[in-house]
């Protein structure tokens, strides 16, 4: 299979990457190529085997649903672009 | 007098606890070598200040006889990828240029708690993404080293963590944290002529470094030798339930373990790292490296890891796939970055802000990742890459069948050029091959010198380990180590 100018645009918009037709131009084939390299995987036969979830044995722990942390408004703000009335802000969505 | 930058971890930590020097003098010695090394480009923040409250802590508590603490007096440098509470934590990237954490990472706040000072924040690839320290938003780190021509081209220090490789290998600092995701320690370690673990995979909380891709990034320090980097790695390691796959074990005593006789320790050598195409140092190297640790009393074994060739495709699948994810929070909302074109709606805005803000690596990598993650894609190439996973698990399963650990060469060549390998990914991405099985794996595994090559530039051996078995990997290092007697650095010209 081969990547092509608008399997990169597409790409780049479901990854909200804006791109110019200039990048697209030198990315398809980038992508093509490692791709291609990538796909030997197939060779592998893999039909018995469960893909892997945990690289190290280890138990999801649980803890008791109750309030551990909050009240740190502002320092959740201190670095947003721009903040308003303790809110991040955004262009407007809703016309 | 020795210099006392020329000092390692534990003679500076000894140093102090026997009132040798103040701690002050070794954080005013090491903020001076940093602030006259511009020109490497390892230090994206100097943090001087911080360094000295922590001599100063270290001082007063000499003064009043108490007892200091494991780090006290030793100053060290921090990855950019750690987050730091109020000072700069970029991940060497534009789009989170100017964030500063109002936390802590795990990882750095047990160094602090440890008494060790913080000399400043580390180059490094843009969001660990590279092998050579030149995605950096901020320009390449230039290796300390020079080929023994007399050139001056400017060298790799490796990467990701190469900022920690180039300033350790400078004596700009003992010791540094770096990442490991494929590589990321032990090769810029080899590159330098310097030693770095990984630990097993959840032994350093993962809280407060910035991901890159979560199933494989592990923290791990980098020094000069396998003591020092043992000394950092039990004040690093530790569980933390900030981190749902950190392990709840308790941290070995890993510096009072150190024992390098391998008397009835079995070593594989994995016979699928002889790739095509390996200079002949390397093996000479590697041959070297096999003498060594049957001298110290090791028995040495052939083992197979024949899934060995799919490893790096199939990292090349996992780790983009899990970047893309991890990546996807960087948005002009929270912090860092915004950019907003006149005009420009909510969706644009985000486009517009990721376009400015991520360098080409990440952009290849997100790309790649979003790709075989897209709809009618991901099993053909996620799935298919985890089961990969599992196989090469598998084979490690299989090897410590007939043996404790194996050794290998970190890097299937020394340290290339800046721009040498930048215009082609997947020559740069091959460098990679002997580090990525173990991270795929999850297990520990280090790089310690074993000497130079042709050109006068460090080599290094790889010891992986067992899950957990960080104290045999550490021993077999220290045993190379011992008998490599590795002495060789960098003339200073920066």
């Amino acid at each position: 299979m081969s990547v092509d100018a608008a399997t990169v645009k597409k790409i780049a918009s479901l990854a909200r990457i804006a791109i110019t037709d200039e990048e697209v131009a030198k990315i398809a084939p980038e992508l093509d190529n490692i791709l291609g390299w990538i796909e030997q995987l197939g060779e592998v036969d893999t039909s018995s085997v469960e893909p892997m979830t945990a690289v190290i044995a280890n138990t999801l722990r649980l803890r008791d649903d109750v309030v551990t942390d909050g009240g740190k408004r502002d320092a959740v703000l201190a670095n947003a672009p721009q903040a308003e009335h303790g809110f991040f802000t955004v262009p407007k969505v809703i016309e | 007098m020795t210099d006392i930058t020329d000092l390692g971890v534990r003679e500076l930590r000894d140093g102090v606890r026997a009132g040798t020097f103040s701690a002050r003098e070794v954080a005013d010695s090491f903020i001076v070598a940093v602030s006259k090394a511009k020109q490497l480009n390892a230090f994206l923040v100097e943090t001087p200040d911080h360094a000295v409250a922590a001599a100063k802590e270290a001082d007063a508590a000499r003064a009043a006889g108490e007892t200091l603490k494991p780090l006290a007096g030793v100053p060290i440098g921090m990855k950019d990828l750690f987050c730091t509470k109020g000072v700069q934590s970029a991940a060497a990237s534009h789009i989170l240029e100017g964030f500063k954490p109002e936390y802590e990472s795990t990882v750095s706040q047990k160094l602090w708690d440890a008494g060790a000072g913080m000399l400043g924040k580390l180059n490094m690839d843009q969001f660990a993404m590279g092998s050579s320290n030149e995605t950096s938003y901020f320009g390449n780190v230039i290796s300390p080293w020079r080929r023994a021509d007399g050139g001056k081209a400017p060298l790799a220090p490796g990467g990701s963590s190469g900022g920690s490789s180039a300033s350790i290998a400078a004596r700009l600092c003992p010791a540094a944290t770096g990442t490991d995701t494929g590589g990321s320690i032990r090769q810029p370690a080899a590159f330098t002529g310097i030693a770095g673990i990984k630990p097993t995979y959840g032994r350093c909380s993962r809280w407060g470094i910035i991901a890159f891709a979560s199933s494989l990034d592990q923290a791990g320090p980098m020094a000069r030798d396998v003591r020092d980097c043992a000394i950092m790695l039990e004040a690093m390691s530790g569980f933390d339930a900030k981190d749902s796959t950190s392990l709840q074990l308790d941290v070995p005593k890993w510096e009072a373990g150190l024992n390098a006789s391998l008397a009835g320790k079995r070593i594989g050598i994995p016979k699928e790292y002889r790739v095509d195409g390996m200079p002949a140092e390397i093996e000479a190297l590697w041959q070297q490296g096999i003498d060594w640790v049957k001298d110290a009393g090791a028995e040495v074994v052939e083992v197979s890891l024949p899934h060995t060739k799919y490893a790096l495709p199939a990292y090349y699948i996992i780790a983009p796939a899990e970047a893309s994810s991890n990546l996807a929070r960087y948005d002009g909302v929270r912090y860092g970055l915004r950019e907003l074109p006149e005009g420009a709606n909510l969706q644009e805005m985000y486009a517009a802000t990721r376009a400015a803000g991520f360098g080409a690596e990440v952009k290849r990598r997100i790309l790649i990742g979003t790709y075989v993650l897209s709809a009618g894609f991901y099993d053909a190439y996620y799935t298919q890459a985890q089961k990969v996973r599992t196989l090469i698990a598998r084979d490690f399963d299989e090897a410590w069948k007939t043996c404790d650990l194996l050794l290998t060469p970190t890097a299937p060549s020394a340290a290339f050029a800046l721009g040498e390998k930048s215009a082609d990914p997947i020559a740069m991405y091959l460098n990679d091959v002997f580090t990525v099985p173990s991270s795929l794996a999850g297990l520990p595994a280090m790089s310690v010198p074993g000497g130079l090559d042709k050109a006068g530039l460090p080599l290094g051996l790889q010891v992986i380990g067992k899950a957990l078995d960080e104290q045999g990997v550490l021993d077999a290092c220290l045993a190379i180590e011992e008998r490599a007697g590795f002495k060789a650095r960098p003339e200073a010209w920066w």
